[in-house]
Formats: C-alpha cells, structure tokens, sequence
C-alpha cells in the first residue's frame, strides 16, 4: 500500500508533533532498576521506588538528564540554568503513585529547532521544549478491547523508564512534512545514541495536534490531538485522513470539536476517544521530593563539546570533501555507524569513490544478507581495505575481489595470503596475454569482423572470451588495449 | 526494680556497669506497655521478634568493645507508626494500610538498628499524620499519661505518650506541623524537630514532603540529642536530605546561655495562650535571663498567616502524596464492577474524615484556575515567613516562645477543624522555614504539662539543643515525671 498523496483541501493545515522518546540509559529514571523492561518477566524489574511504595522517595538519574541535553542541544535548544521537576496527576493503575514526575514551567531546555527538506524545500520547525519524565506500566486486558474486558493485568517494568517529551512547534503544513519532519528527528535521535527509533514497539511515540484554517488567517483553528499512530506510514495516513475530515467537516459549514483521536489502522481512521470536556485537570505543582536542578555551564558545554556531527552536515561534508554526489553523501551518513565505516576505509587509504561504490554495493547486500554490519563482520574495515588496496594495485581484478569478499565476509582471513595461495593474482603479463588474445581473435572471426566492420559491442563478447579463458584472473584494461590494437593493426 | 521512667543515658550507664541486660530492660518496657497500654492504647503494633533480635545484638556489642556501641545500643525505643519496618504492620494510622507490611525499612530506623537500638513497638498516631490530637487514628485515641482522659497532642501522640509513661525512653516521631513539638509539650516530655532534610525522609509515609521531619522523643535534652544524632545525616535515597556534615548535638550541651541573645516573638505571646501556659514560659524566660542570656522582644509579623499558608501547601502536597492509595498494589481494596467504583469505594472506606477533607482542600488548591490563587500564593507567603525568621535572627542567636497554645485538652472536647488547626499555631511556621525547635518542659499549669519551645536558625540544631539543656540544667521539671509511670 503506497500513502496516499497529498489533497490540497483549501485549507491551510497546522501540524505539530509530540515525541516521546524513551532514553537509552541503563537504570530508570528515579531508581537503581534496569530499564531493560521487554525481556525482563512481568513485575520484576521493580523496587519500592518505581512501585510508588508508601515512604520511597525518588533519585534523578545523572545520565537521564545528560541524554535529554545532548538531545536539547542537537536540537538547537537553550539549555536555561535552572529547571525543576513537578508532578502531573491522575489516577490510572499503569501509574502506581498516582502521579508522573514530569517537568511543567521550567523545562530542561526550549526554543529550538530542526531544519530539513521536503519535496527539495528547505523547512524549519520549531521545537518548543525537549523535557524529561517517567514512563508509565503497561496495562494487559483480559479480552482484546478494553471495554469489555472483565479484569486486567498491570506489569510494571517499565514504569520509571526515563522518558524524553519532544514539543514540535505547530510549524508543519502538511502530512509530508509532519513525516519527515519524524523521520529527521528519529534519525538525530539514534545518531546521538539516546534512543532506539523504534516505533512499532513504542520507545519512539508521537502524537500530533492538527488542525485546519482558511488560508490567510492568523488565528489557528480547533485542533485534534491524534495517537496510537506505530509507524512512519501510520502518521502520514492517520494525519492525511485527520486534515480531509476536518475539511470536511467544515466545507459542510459544521464545527470542529477539540478532542483526542486514536489512529485505527485497520479501519484506516482515526476514532475520537476523549473530548476536551473530559480531560483531566493534572494539577502540575512542583515535586517536593526532588530539589531544583541547577545545570553548570561546564556540564553543558562538555556535553555540546561530545556530541557527534549529525548527519545532515556530515553528508554537506561527505560531498564536499570526498567528492560524492547528494545521494550517496546521505545515503552513507543515514546511520552513524556506516558513515563512521566508511571514514575508516577512507582513512585506511581506499579512494573514496571506491569505498562508496563497495559499501553501497556489494557490502550492503551481504550485510543484509548476513544481518551483520561490515565493523562486526570477520572480514571487518581492515580486511575489506587490505582487499580493495589488491584491486587498486592490480594485484586482482573487480570480479576476483567480489568473491573474495563474499567468500570472507563473515569467516575473515587475509587476502593478500589467499591470493597468493589459491593463484588468484591478476594477469597482467603483457607477453602471456598476447598469446591468449592471438587465441581468440583466432577462434572468433566473426566477432573480429563485426567489431572491425564498426560494431564496438563485438569487442565485450571477445574480452568476456579472454576472461574465460584466464579464469577471469586477466586484467581487462589490459585486454581490451591489446585486443584492440590487433584488430586494427 | 523496673528501669521504666529512667532516662536514656541512665539506662546505658547501668548497661555498662552490667547492673542490667538489654534483655531485662526490654523486658520492663514490655512489663510497662501491658500494664498500661490497655488505658493509653500508645502502641499499634509490637515487633517483637525484631526487638529479641536486637536485644541480642545489643548484647553482643556490649560485649566486645571493638563492635563501637553507642549510646543507644540495648536502649529500647518505640516508632512512630508512618516509618517502614521491613516485615513489621506499617499503618500510618490508616484503615487503607491495614495489614499492609513493607518489604524493606526506612533510612532513619535502619540506622537505629545499627547501632544496636531495641525496637519495641510501632506507635499510634493521627491518620497519616495528620492531626494535633491522636483523635484521628483509626484505631483509636490515645490516652495522656497525666490524664488518660485527655489527648496526648498529636499527630506523634503515641510515641509521646510511650516516652511519657515510661514505656520506652526513646520514642521517635514524624512533625509536619508541629507533630512532634505539640505533643511534647502536652506530655511532659522533650520532642526535637530538626532542620528540615537533616534526617532521611526514606521510608517515612509522606504527609507533606517539604515539611515533613523525622524528629525523637526523650525525657531529657542530652537524650534527645544523642537520640537525633543516632539518625541524622545526609541519605542518598532522599535527594532532600542535607549533605553538610551533622554537627555534633552534643558539643555545646555545657556551653550555658552566657552571653546568647535570646529573641521573644511578640506574636507568639498573644491572646490566643492559656494564662497558665503563658505564666509559665514567661518564669520560663525569666530563668534563661537569670542565667546570662540577653533577652529581647522581636517581632515576626507574618506568624498569623502561617496557619493559612499551611493549610493550602500541606494538603496540596497531601493530596498528591495520597493518591497511591487506590486499592490497586497494597493495602485495602473495595472491589467493585468498574475501576472507577473500587478507587472510590477504596478511598471512601479506608480513609478517615481528616484526611478526606485535606485532600479535598488540597485538590481544590491545585486546581486549574485556583492554583495561582492559593497554592502559588502560599508559596510566596511561605517564602515571606522564612525570611522574616532570617531577619530575626540577625539580631538573636535563638528564640523562646511557647510550643502549644494549651494544656492537653480532655478528648472530644473540639470538635471544630479550625479549632482543632490553632493548637499548631506556634509550631507551623518553623516547619515552614524549616527550622530546628525543640519543646521541653517548662512546668504544670493545672497539673498538666507546659512545653518551653527554642527554635534556631536552619542547621543550627546543636544551638537548640544548647539552651534547651541550659534551661533544663537550672531547672527540675525533666525530672517529674507522671503517677502512673511508677506501679
């Protein structure tokens, strides 16, 4: 199923997304329990702490707080020196304490931003805030929907895992943009190791606010909040469907309600779950239990001062420094561990083109085909620029190292040994080939004559004939001069 | 002859001259607890097999030196009911933690252990703390020692009723409000509250966070300053608590009163004390003056507005701090159909008026739309009442005021919250500012108990302890203790 393409309703469209990122950290967010929460069995990764036992008390966890800054200042956001938790309460069962230590008026950063393009036009949204929380359980119902089931089940492994609220400014103006907007953002948060990017399981949620106006006018117009969308796909077609019902809607002359509606994929709609009139009053105050944080500038800059180039300027540089074209350049800086790949082959002295070319190429397919990136494969970046610096050399052809490569991919071993070992060096003996040429100009007097009376596809069927013949060992620029040279001699 | 009624130090004294045994000293505690608890109804629950344990302990420090016992090692004390015990009924006062048992043990009571104290028992005291009278237990009221028909104070009214029976010789409390001062003074013992975050808040059920303090009960100022010193101290597991090293409590115990300026705030003198109470704090004064201190009026005007500030940011803390009692992990639960129904019916059935109505005032407070009114408004006065003591105390090193208003009254007597909320009048703002205050006595005003009240600057608390002991080292009434103690 391709997405649906963009309807121009008329109207001009309001978007703004709400990220929730879980942090990659390694305990939780106010106690010493792993956040490793999917494997570990139901309730076991709790302590009085994250259970909201009487008299436990929270602890910020250090390398939280970090993370949410190395992600604010990716973001181009102010780092203020003073923030301060508060809680947000309501009652559920997923939330033993009856409140989320959430932060409200003093986020640990804001006034942000993220730049990218859509359809070649450069657009930039703003990000209001970037603020840390607390995860809450998981409820699992005993029947499929929650409105017939007769009792539930709360695990609470993953109650207390930090959690990352990104605020997008309502600066979108389309269901494009809103996606790669996402797409742009997943792909920061990976790059600085603070989050997994994986939406299907929900350590990346987003929920978008949207809402339509007549073009021209400044006020913004009643907004929905749609959720419970688990993929790229799911929020392109949950806000498509969201912007042509509210067009129409109001080309029918009605008004919009401002509610939350969940994305159902299978009936391909979004369904309203909860009106204005029944949202809750959280009554945010500040948390008593947990001091006002003050962040040193220090602690701030030496974050800043760690934080890798993201991929948008390192493709600007990828394509200015190795010469590669846009597409490659971003191809090769999507994922940071390839990009970082690809400087060490560089760096370990394979030309640049070379490198792109293997790495796209053959490299990616058996990494796929293994599941097993190159820096993790046996044959590694050494093995792989100690066998293309054979190809550079002349010591093998193109076709030699391709098995080669394929052949050591995941065992490993030295290449130069085993070109020597197996007799795989190219041939490359003016005198030796000479003969083998004279053979095959020989035994092919058509192909000659073709090529002679004006047909140059004649030649490749005689090089592929010379290549046989050396077991593909021959060096075929080679070939190809002396095949000419005999054929118009 | 039974060791009930002895002080502390006297009881470590006899422990190393090995005229008595941990074991027999937990023995006469358990002696004077049956003989006396079916009319005070101090006591909750008993932990007995733990106290046998410690004893044991106890006895093994004592006897090899090398085990550093301190002070309290083999001394038996009593907790209040709102500290953790691992395996041990922690209620809080509650129907909805009825039979609720913590699997691990608070900060400050972890500590005691250590040092080889002898838990007795867990005590009675108002429903999560909330209280100045006991009378809000869901287990009944306490009896006050020098007159079972009258309120021990509260809301650490067991634990002060336990010291002041001579039950134990160490009791600790919680005060939020003044629930460790109040009931002091109403019982004729000693009650410290320390500087806000000086000891852990780990493990303690939480009234209201920013003021909560775990605070000991002793019938003389040395004891309840090497009781505070036995738990005070920075704790990682509450980011609240201080991390400058504790001062030693008893360091200045002898220093005297030579010299001090001691402030008397004007506000605290006025119409609303007992014409006994104020006789006696003002003989009280006279002595500390008597005794070389410098003593001068100061005022602190915003002190009315204390009771008004607290009783919006306590019960907004209250309110959040309550809502995880819903029935749905520990404690009481009310099932019904729905989830809705089993919250209401679970906080309906297991919570008590008095905390019903602070939540609701509390809920009320934050709401959206009022929240600005009251709750951010009260934080600005309380901000307002903090620097006001800092004011004072640039020009007194301490001041001297009464700890109650009153005398205990005879149980049932008010009826009226408001009321009932003025007998906190004089001890709110120090938890406010969260300031060290001590209550000791000061004397009988109808044959009841009068409690003198010295507060000091933030982490001042070997200061408070200072004129405390000044007072009490030139006057008897720490000796006296109430008829029933002695058979």
């Amino acid at each position: 199923m391709t997405a649906p393409a963009t309807v121009d309703t008329g109207y001009e469209v309001v978007i703004g997304l709400e990220v929730h990122a879980q942090l990659l950290t390694r305990s939780k967010m106010f106690c010493s329990c792993s956040a490793a929460y999917t494997t570990a069995p139901p309730n076991s990764n709790t302590c009085p702490v994250c259970l909201g036992l009487p008299g436990a008390l929270p602890v910020i966890n250090r390398q939280a707080v970090e993370m949410t800054v190395r992600t604010a200042l990716a973001l181009n956001c102010e780092i203020p020196p003073f923030t301060k938790f508060d809680r947000k309460n309501y009652f559920y069962p997923d939330l033993p304490k009856g409140y989320q230590i959430s932060q409200y008026d003093l986020p640990l950063s804001q006034d942000g931003h993220l730049e990218f393009d859509v359809d070649g036009v450069r657009t930039r949204c703003g990000v209001t805030r970037v603020h840390l929380e607390e995860d809450t359980g998981t409820m699992h119902h005993a029947g499929d929907v929650l409105q017939e089931a007769t009792s539930s089940l709360v695990d609470l492994n993953r109650c207390g895992v930090p959690l990352m609220e990104i605020v997008g400014e309502p600066d979108l103006r389309s269901a494009d943009a809103a996606r790669e907007y996402l797409v742009r953002l997943r792909q920061i948060l990976v790059y600085i190791g603070v989050n997994d990017g994986n939406l299907e399981e929900g350590s990346l949620r987003c929920d978008a606010n949207v809402s339509l106006r007549v073009r021209g006018a400044t006020e913004l117009g009643t907004k929905v909040e749609v959720k419970n969308m688990n993929s790229f796909r799911a929020v392109h077609h949950a806000i498509t469907f969201e912007i042509e019902r509210q067009a129409r809607v109001l080309d029918d002359g009605g008004a919009l309600v401002q509610e939350t509606r969940g994305w159902v994929e299978a009936r391909g709609a979004t369904v309203s779950q909860r009106s204005k009139e029944m949202a809750h009053d959280y009554r945010y105050f500040p948390e008593p239990d947990l001091p006002p944080l003050q962040l040193g500038r220090d602690l701030v800059e030496s974050i800043r001062a760690a934080i890798p180039e993201l991929p948008e300027a390192r493709a600007a540089r990828f394509s200015s420094q190795y010469g590669l074209s846009a597409y490659d350049a971003a191809v090769l800086t999507g994922v940071r561990a390839e990009a970082d790949t690809y400087e060490a082959l560089v760096d370990a002295g394979v030309s640049a083109k070379v490198a792109a070319n293997w790495q796209m190429g053959d490299v990616a397919a058996l990494a796929n085909e293994h599941h097993v990136a190159l820096a993790d494969s046996g044959l590694g970046v050494g093995g792989l620029a100690a066998l293309l610096a054979l190809v550079e050399s002349g010591a093998i052809n193109g076709s030699t190292a391709k098995e080669l490569l394929s052949e050591l991919y995941i065992v490993g071993g030295d290449p130069a040994a085993l070109v020597t070992e197996r007799g795989l060096g190219q041939v490359g003996d003016a005198a030796q080939l000479a003969a083998v040429v004279a053979e095959v100009i020989e035994a092919n007097p058509k192909a000659c004559a073709d090529f002679r009376g004006g047909r140059e596809a004649a030649l490749q069927s005689l090089v592929g004939q010379v290549m046989k013949a050396t077991r593909g060992r021959a060096d075929a620029r080679m070939v190809t001069t002396l095949l000419r040279e005999r054929l118009s001699g | 002859m039974s060791s009930a009624g002895l002080t502390a130090a006297a009881m470590a004294a006899a422990l190393r001259r090995g005229e008595v045994t941990p074991q027999e000293l937990l023995a006469d505690a358990r002696a004077q607890v049956s003989r006396l608890d079916s009319s005070l109804n101090a006591f909750l629950a008993l932990t007995d097999d733990l106290a046998d344990r410690q004893a044991e302990r106890a006895t093994e420090m004592l006897r090899d030196d090398r085990l550093g016992a301190g002070p309290l090692c083999g001394i038996p004390v009593a907790l209040k009911d709102v500290l953790c015990v691992e395996g041990y009924p922690t209620t809080a006062g509650s129907r909805i933690l009825e039979n609720f048992r913590p699997p691990y043990t608070a900060t400050a009571v972890q500590r005691l252990i250590d040092a080889g104290a002898v838990p007795v028992g867990k005590t009675n005291c108002d429903e999560f703390a909330m209280g100045s009278s006991t009378e809000n237990s869901a287990y009944g009221t306490v009896g006050n020692p020098w007159d079972v028909e009258r309120v021990p104070g509260g809301s650490s009214g067991g634990s002060a009723a336990a010291v002041g029976a001579g039950m134990v010789p160490i009791s600790y409390g919680t005060d939020t409000g003044g629930s460790i001062r109040q009931p002091a003074s109403l019982c004729g013992v000693v009650g410290f509250k320390p500087t806000y975050g000086r000891v852990s808040r780990y493990g303690l059920i939480a009234f209201a966070s920013s003021l909560d303090q775990v605070g000991p009960f002793a019938h003389s100022v040395e004891d309840a300053a090497v009781a505070y010193a036995v738990v005070a101290g920075n704790d990682p597991r509450d980011s609240t608590s201080v991390i400058d090293a504790v001062e030693d409590p008893l360091s200045a115990l002898r220093d005297g009163v030579r010299g001090m300026r001691l402030g008397v705030p004007r506000e605290y003198m006025g119409d609303g004390l007992e014409a006994g109470v104020r006789e006696r704090v003002t003989e009280a004064i006279r002595v500390l003056e008597e005794l070389g201190a410098t003593v001068e009026e100061v005022s602190l005007p915003s002190t009315e507005l204390g009771l008004s500030t607290y009783y919006i940011i306590a019960p907004a803390e209250c309110s959040s701090n309550l809502a995880r009692y819903d029935g749905v992990r520990f404690g009481m639960r009310v099932e019904r159909p729905s989830l809705t129904e089993t919250y209401l019916r679970t906080r309906d059935q297991g919570f008590g008026n008095e905390v019903k109505r602070r939540v609701m005032l509390g809920t009320y407070a934050l709401s959206s739309g009022y929240y600005d009114a009251y709750y951010r408004r009260a934080q600005k006065v309380r901000t307002v009442i903090a620097r006001e003591f800092d004011a004072v105390f640039e020009t007194v090193d301490a001041l001297v005021c009464p700890t109650s208003p009153k005398v205990a009254f005879t149980t049932g007597a008010i009826q009226d919250p408001v009321e009932m909320y003025l007998n906190d009048a004089l001890t709110i703002p120090v938890n406010l500012a969260g300031l060290p205050g001590i209550s000791l006595p000061c004397g009988f005003s109808d044959e009841l108990p009068v409690g003198l009240q010295v507060i000091a600057p933030r982490l001042q608390d070997a200061r408070v302890f200072r004129v405390a002991a000044a007072y009490e080292a030139a006057t008897e009434w720490h000796r006296h203790r109430a008829p029933l103690v002695a058979a």
